[in-house]
């Protein structure tokens, strides 16, 4: 009995799970030693650990980090925000211009850009979020606003084309800490993936969310604050907006205002989707958009492994996709239901006789 | 067809997935009359104007009208247009940016030129005819509303219109235009038209109307002359009693010996919805609100619980004045509030038996204070059993369950907060028998354990069996209330038609 009920919890992963799988085994077949990790010396001489599933955890960092942040919103809000590929890219801006502040890069200075990076993106998350709450904007409308704006505000931040800073603390961050085997973006994304497991623990913010999205009018009437829980969603995507701007800017010790995380809205929203989220809101799963994230990342991988060139990739990286969202359509989830209980019924009449 | 009959319906049926909207309904409109179509939620009345007017195919019966031989069928709005049957519906359905005279010919000129002219001379006729105070080149979004409804009735019965139908066309205007629709109605009757009116509104039934044909559960209880039916016996009728064989029930006089310590008091209590009201209850009294459907009910205990807008009123909980604007406030003064359309205002679909359980009370205890899943999983076996709730799990969606397991699921979540005053509104609407009586008897209970609860219930025998004390209420006014020995059906009838005491 309890058995059965975690395994009907899971049928929302299995879609992401099952592409996660395929696109492992597909690999391995190919190339048996394609997910082979070793330990290697970097350029500073310290060991850290190289290979293609390395490169996967590690390039899906900032996806993963926004998906979490897009899977809340588009959970309260029952629609997606477009706009956070510019505001990491405004965060950024804000980073590197408190690094590029004059005197020497401490930790301090490190700790004071993210925290002046991160208010910053979380005023443009409200902004985003009244819109969406208060003025009830669709969600892909009020945040086209920043989506058209925000490398413009980007690039005034630093009044450059692509300011550098150079820092081991900042190299550090986009690569690996002296000592640690493990890039530390993905450290991060542990991090971030952490934080939102102990808000999830520690306060009732999963269940506000998804009744809010379920069904503003009743979480009204139970007392449940919707234009504030609407809002929260947008300010914490844009603390994720943060985090992944800084890891973006910090792998390259610059700010490009025009490349850094570019398009990297549609595959968080991809990634919500993949992991079996419904777009119109509502209840949600977090775990499957990071399994979504990781995906997309892989198969980005898995295609440059196969020496596609890179004006091809989209193109197919587009047919996995429509793969996947059609499987994972209603449609094909009931039918695919209908004909296993047909498979069942059928089992169980045989066995009878 | 007999003489100065313009439609007759005969004998006609609609079913709908497990329901039977309509069965055996006949209705008969006469030339130059205002037939009232009356009946209670889910009598039928909607139905089968939309049968007639070519919405919903009708199962079985016949439609004559005046001037074409044999049965007619109504496929089609198009069609029931081509046939002279003309409706107008509650929402005024045209372009408020549009000139009146475009709205009147707006769709229905030949051919794909159109002569402006000719037009608007047209429409400066039909208006002055008419008596209605528009110009043919004015924005309609400039006119009043009522204005704008006689206009989309100029349209409706520009041409060869032998039926028109005016859905609650009275719901949103003031007494004054009212009036004015009135008189428009009146003109229409003197040139031959048949008007069937649809309303709640039972004294606009007695100002305009001629003859009343009154539904209830999808059949026809009768039609009837307006002079020789007293509004007592329209209610009566409308609500399924015959006045001879009401049986007067001796209420205990229960309510009145208990202590009258007030919980919860208001004064000139108003809301976005409601008109301004005085409301108390006392610690452990059920009483309740009764009324027509539209009489204000809903909207009464809403503003109670702060659901829609509060615009006004002093309110006072335990003695002590409060101030309840949002449903928030209200909980925190532990009031609790059932609502009366469960679907769009009770259960949050998607989200397990468990989860709608605890919501209220995770909402009490705070943002920062979850219910540990442990304690969550307690809380709803214990309900799940209380209740008698029919689940396969706790984690099946609420969505899955059936209508009186969904109520029994929001009665829940209310008990979970301890609240000192339940309202309830139409918590048995849809739900079956056993049930009913189930919540009948829960809510004495409570009382008894010192709970206020205020019912509310379309059906009259269970707010008889369970309130001390009713208020009754007619067009969005407390009209009276009721106690002790008062508490019959007999009573209350005679209340909301009018009579007093």
């Amino acid at each position: 009995m309890k058995k059965q009920k975690r395994l009907a919890g899971l049928t929302q992963l299995l879609v992401p799970l099952i592409a996660l799988l395929a696109l492992v085994l597909f690999n391995l077949i190919r190339d048996p030693g394609f997910f082979s990790v070793e330990m290697v010396a970097n350029n500073n001489g310290d060991p850290v650990l190289k290979g293609n599933l390395i490169s996967i955890l590690n390039g899906a960092s900032e996806l993963a980090i926004l998906a979490m942040g897009m899977t809340l919103v588009t959970a309260a809000s029952g629609g997606q925000d477009i706009s956070v590929g510019a505001l990491a890219t405004i965060s950024a801006s804000v980073f590197i211009k408190v690094l590029r502040g004059g005197g020497a890069i401490g930790v301090g200075t490190i700790l004071l850009g993210f925290l002046l990076s991160c208010l910053v993106a979380m005023a443009f998350g409200a902004f985003n979020g009244t819109l969406v709450s208060v003025f009830r904007i669709q969600p892909m409308i009020a945040t086209l606003i920043l989506y058209t704006c925000g490398r413009s505000v980007a690039y005034w931040i630093n009044g450059g084309a692509s300011p550098t800073v150079d820092s081991p603390i900042v190299t550090a961050l986009g690569g690996f800490i002296p000592g640690v085997p493990v890039p530390t973006p993905v450290l991060i994304v542990i991090a971030v993936g952490i934080l939102f497991a102990l808000a999830f623990r520690l306060t009732s913010l999963g269940l506000y969310m998804q009744t809010v999205g379920i069904n503003q009018g009743a979480a009204r009437l139970n007392g449940i604050n919707a234009v504030g829980m609407k809002l929260l969603a947008f300010i914490i995507l844009g603390a994720c907006c943060s985090v992944a701007g800084i890891i973006g800017a910090s792998r390259l010790s610059m700010v490009n205002h025009e490349q850094l995380l570019l398009d990297i809205e549609m595959d968080a929203i991809l990634a919500v989707a993949i992991g079996g989220n419904s777009l119109g809101g509502g209840k949600f799963r977090m775990t499957g958009s990071i399994i979504g994230a990781y995906v997309i990342q892989a198969l980005t991988t898995t295609l440059y492994a196969m020496k596609v060139p890179s004006t091809d990739i989209k193109a197919y990286k587009a047919l996995v996709i429509i793969l996947l969202v059609v499987i994972g359509s209603p449609v094909v989830k009931q039918k695919v239901s209908h004909l296993w209980a047909g498979i069942r019924a059928r089992r169980a009449g045989k066995e009878a006789a | 067809m007999e003489n100065g009959v313009v439609l007759a319906m005969r004998k006609i049926g609609k079913v709908f997935p497990g329901v039977r909207a309509l069965h055996d309904v006949d209705f008969t409109l006469r030339k130059g009359e205002i037939h009232a179509l009356m009946g209670e939620n889910g009598a039928g009345k909607s139905t089968l104007i939309k049968v007639l007017t070519g919405v919903y195919e009708k199962d079985a019966g016949e439609i004559y009208i005046d001037g074409e031989e044999g049965a007619i069928t109504i496929r089609s709005p198009q069609e029931a247009l081509s046939h002279g049957i003309s409706p107008v519906y509650q929402e005024i359905t045209l372009c408020p940016n549009l000139t009146v005279a475009e709205n009147m010919y707006i769709g229905r000129t030949p051919g794909a030129l159109v002569n402006w002219k000719q037009m608007e001379q047209k429409a400066g006729e039909l208006l002055r005819n008419l008596n209605i105070p528009a110009r043919p080149k004015q924005q309609l979004g400039s006119c009043s509303l009522a204005v704008q409804q006689m206009v989309a009735i100029a349209r409706a019965v520009d041409g060869d219109c032998k039926v028109l139908i005016l859905d609650e066309p009275t719901s949103s205007l003031d007494d004054k235009e009212v009036e004015m629709l009135f008189k428009l109605m009146r003109d229409l009757k003197a040139r031959g038209v048949g008007i069937i009116f649809v309303t709640h509104f039972l004294e606009q039934v007695y100002a305009v109307s001629d003859r009343i044909t009154v539904l209830r559960n999808g059949e026809l209880v009768g039609e009837y002359e307006v002079g020789k039916l007293p509004q007592v016996e329209l209610v009566a009728k409308m609500m399924g009693k015959e006045l001879e064989s009401l049986s007067v029930i001796k209420k205990d006089a229960q309510g009145g010996a208990r202590a009258p310590e007030t919980l919860y008091e208001a004064e000139g209590l108003s809301s976005s919805e409601s008109r301004p009201f005085d409301f108390h209850i006392a610690k452990g009294e059920v009483n309740g609100f009764t009324g027509l459907l539209g009489s204000g009910r809903s909207e009464s205990v809403r503003a109670i619980f702060g659901a829609d807008r509060v615009t006004g009123g002093r309110v006072k909980v335990n003695g002590k004045p409060v101030r309840i604007a949002k449903p928030y406030d209200a909980m925190k003064h532990g009031i609790g509030y059932l609502p009366e359309d469960r679907k769009r205002d009770g259960i949050i679909a998607d989200l397990s038996v468990r989860d709608n359980m605890i919501l209220a009370m995770q909402v009490m205890k705070g943002f920062f204070h979850p219910i540990s899943r442990a304690d969550a999983e307690k809380f709803a076996d214990e309900y799940i059993k209380a209740l008698e709730i029919k689940t396969a799990s706790q984690d099946t969606p609420v969505k899955s369950l059936s209508g009186g397991n969904q109520q029994k699921v929001i009665l829940a979540r209310w008990l979970l907060t301890h609240p000192q005053y339940l309202i309830l509104d139409e918590p048995t609407r849809g739900i079956d028998v056993g049930t009913k009586t189930e919540i009948q008897r829960l809510v004495l209970k409570l009382a008894e354990e010192g709970m206020s609860v205020t019912f509310i219930s379309s059906e009259i025998e269970e707010m008889l069996r369970t309130c001390s004390r009713l208020i009754v209420m007619r067009d969005r006014h407390i009209v009276g209330e009721l106690t002790g020995g008062e508490l019959t059906q007999e009573q209350v009838m005679h209340t909301i038609a009018g009579g007093g005491n």
